[in-house]
């Protein structure tokens, strides 16, 4: 211990220009690919890119279709995860034992950390084959809503937790039943936490690509109904990049419409968490 | 009475929804191993290495050059991710001013969540080219290994950031009381106060590179071999799922399920052993 405390002066200063530089470089990197996204997408997205049918497998024309494919999945997707997960996360938190919620918590985990792709394969083989929902929105948003359970979950637990218990003392106090507690006042308090939930939901859902290219599929025309086969922003990207020569221009296009969207989300995590901290202030 | 009827069925319900979330890691797992058994009956397990080569509609099912390309580009990552991940979470705790250190940490943040797809699009038009500027053709092992590389890096930084920050600030009055420079103090105690965070970060993104599919798929060139070079191109077990999953048909498909859950099973004992590390209190 002493011989590896003993550093000679001069490691300090270089130890500091080390880490700088590093801080420098991921910095330097980071803003490149984010410039560049913004760059090149900026000289694709308009008006009528965001308005327009692809034409020509997308080298031309705008994405409308795949956005509305993209809301479609995503309405899906969060109309079946939401009751799932905020009824599992009021179990969990609010009524369960000790032991089914250990199980349920240790699965939940191991969910969170399963790779998308293996979710497309499950996807493919439970809802496009077994149920016989094909290559559809349908299909591709449950197997989305499968995919966000884990931490729609986990958000809104934290949010149930941190519900001041004196609250439930108050309810308890005045002879509240557990159901009545639950309903005018551990919910509405918890209100934030479960926003802060369904908007990382969604921002995962969004940027997921892997499960959802066998499982809502590739087509790019308008989808008509949920048992539509529906391209959504992130596999149009993947098809214009990989498959389609010239592509890249609207590739970046897309992305760059993907990445706004994901900051938007991101800026509304930190807003609603940060006022859930002060509504919490406020009151105790 | 109606009151505790009505709380009673309130509490079945919602106890129906959680083993319903909690059964759908069964479910996953079911439907993989059922889709997996026709070709575990067919051929004998070994052949999944001893076969000539993956030609699935020959009936060989060689794994073993998207093993080693999985193993390549994750080990490589995970190598070049976890020194600049820390020093970046160093860089965070103890060299920024506040100010600084705020920003750089919503950067970080931005990155971790920046789609695989973006990054891909990235490595393919940007990283791609100048690869193949030093060793054509590009799209290579290489270049696989510094995209994941700059994903998971967000993980590294972040929880190893969290870790640091937990540890008692006695640590730094004791350091200052015996005249240690930072550096030494970072060197010297605080990254073997943190050594168990810091395998659970490198654990956490190896799960994460093991499992990522559209980045790797987009600039590793997808060339089913043992790579010979780091310049060469590989495909990875996710990217042969993801391109092959399409149009495979009986065996194929099955052999492509198998694939698939053998990944899940090598995550899952990654993120249940991380899990019983963090739930194990610090000695």
């Amino acid at each position: 211990m002493v011989r590896r405390l003993a550093i000679p002066f001069g490691k300090e200063q270089g130890a500091t220009l080390m880490v700088w530089l590093v801080a420098l470089g991921i910095t330097v990197l980071f803003l490149w690919l984010l410039s560049d996204v913004i760059w090149q997408g900026g000289q694709a997205i308009n008006g009528a890119f965001l308005t327009q049918a692809p034409i020509k497998a997308g080298l031309e024309g705008g994405i409308a279709p795949i956005l509305v494919s993209t809301g479609l999945v995503l309405g899906v997707c969060m109309g079946v995860s939401l009751p799932l997960g905020l009824g599992t996360a009021l179990f969990l938190t609010e009524f369960s034992p000790q032991r089914s919620h250990q199980a349920i918590r240790l699965s939940l985990d191991i969910l969170a950390g399963v790779p998308s792709i293996v979710f497309g394969l499950f996807g493919n083989a439970f809802f496009s084959k077994v149920l016989g929902l094909g290559f559809s929105i349908l299909s591709g948003g449950l197997t989305l809503a499968c995919m966000v359970l884990p931490i729609l979950i986990r958000s809104i637990q934290v949010g149930l937790v941190n519900v001041p218990h004196e609250y439930r003392q108050a309810a308890a106090a005045l002879g509240l039943s557990r159901l009545g507690t639950l309903k005018t006042l551990i919910l509405p308090a918890a209100l934030p936490g479960i926003a802060v939930g369904i908007l990382l939901g969604i921002g995962r859902a969004i940027a997921e690509t892997a499960a959802l290219i066998f499982t809502s599929g590739y087509v790019d025309r308008m989808p008509t109904s949920l048992l539509d086969s529906g391209r959504v922003l992130s596999i149009h990207i993947f098809d214009l990049a990989m498959n389609i020569p010239g592509g890249e221009q609207n590739a970046y296009g897309t992305a760059l419409v993907l990445v706004i969207l994901l900051i938007v989300i991101n800026t509304l995590v930190s807003w609603f968490a940060e006022r859930f901290r002060q509504s919490k202030l406020q009151i105790l | 009475m109606s009151r505790f009827k009505s709380e009673a069925t309130w509490r079945v319900l919602l106890q129906i929804l959680a083993l319903c979330s909690g059964a759908i890691l069964l479910l996953i797992l079911g439907f993989l191993a059922w889709e997996t058994l026709p070709i575990l009956h067919t051929i004998f397990l070994d052949q999944f290495w001893r076969d000539p080569g993956w030609y699935p509609s020959e009936q060989a099912y060689n794994l073993t050059p998207m093993v080693m390309g999985t193993l390549g580009v994750t080990v490589g990552a995970v190598l070049v991710a976890t020194p600049l991940g820390l020093l970046s979470a160093v860089f965070c705790q103890y060299y920024a001013p506040t100010g600084v250190a705020q920003l750089y940490r919503r950067l970080i943040e931005l990155l971790a969540g920046i789609p695989s797809v973006v990054y891909g699009l990235w490595g393919l038009v940007v990283l791609v080219p100048l690869i193949a500027k030093v060793q054509p053709p590009g799209s290579s092992l290489l270049a696989g290994t510094l995209i994941l590389a700059l994903m998971i890096l967000p993980t590294i930084a972040l929880v190893t950031d969290a870790s640091l920050a937990s540890l008692p600030p006695s640590y730094w009055h004791g350091s200052a009381a015996l005249g240690l420079g930072t550096w030494a103090t970072v060197q010297g105690i605080c990254l073997p106060a943190i050594r168990s965070g810091l395998l659970t970060a490198v654990m956490l993104a190896t799960a994460r590179a093991l499992g990522e599919t559209m980045a790797v798929l987009m600039v590793c060139g997808n060339v089913v071999q043992v790579p010979d070079s780091i310049f060469a191109p590989v495909r990875t077990l996710t990217a042969n799922i993801a391109l092959e999953m399409a149009y495979a048909l009986d065996l194929h498909r099955s052999a492509l399920f198998a694939s698939g859950l053998v990944l899940m099973l090598v995550v899952t004992g990654l993120v249940v052993v991380t899990d019983r590390m963090t739930d194990a209190p610090e000695s």
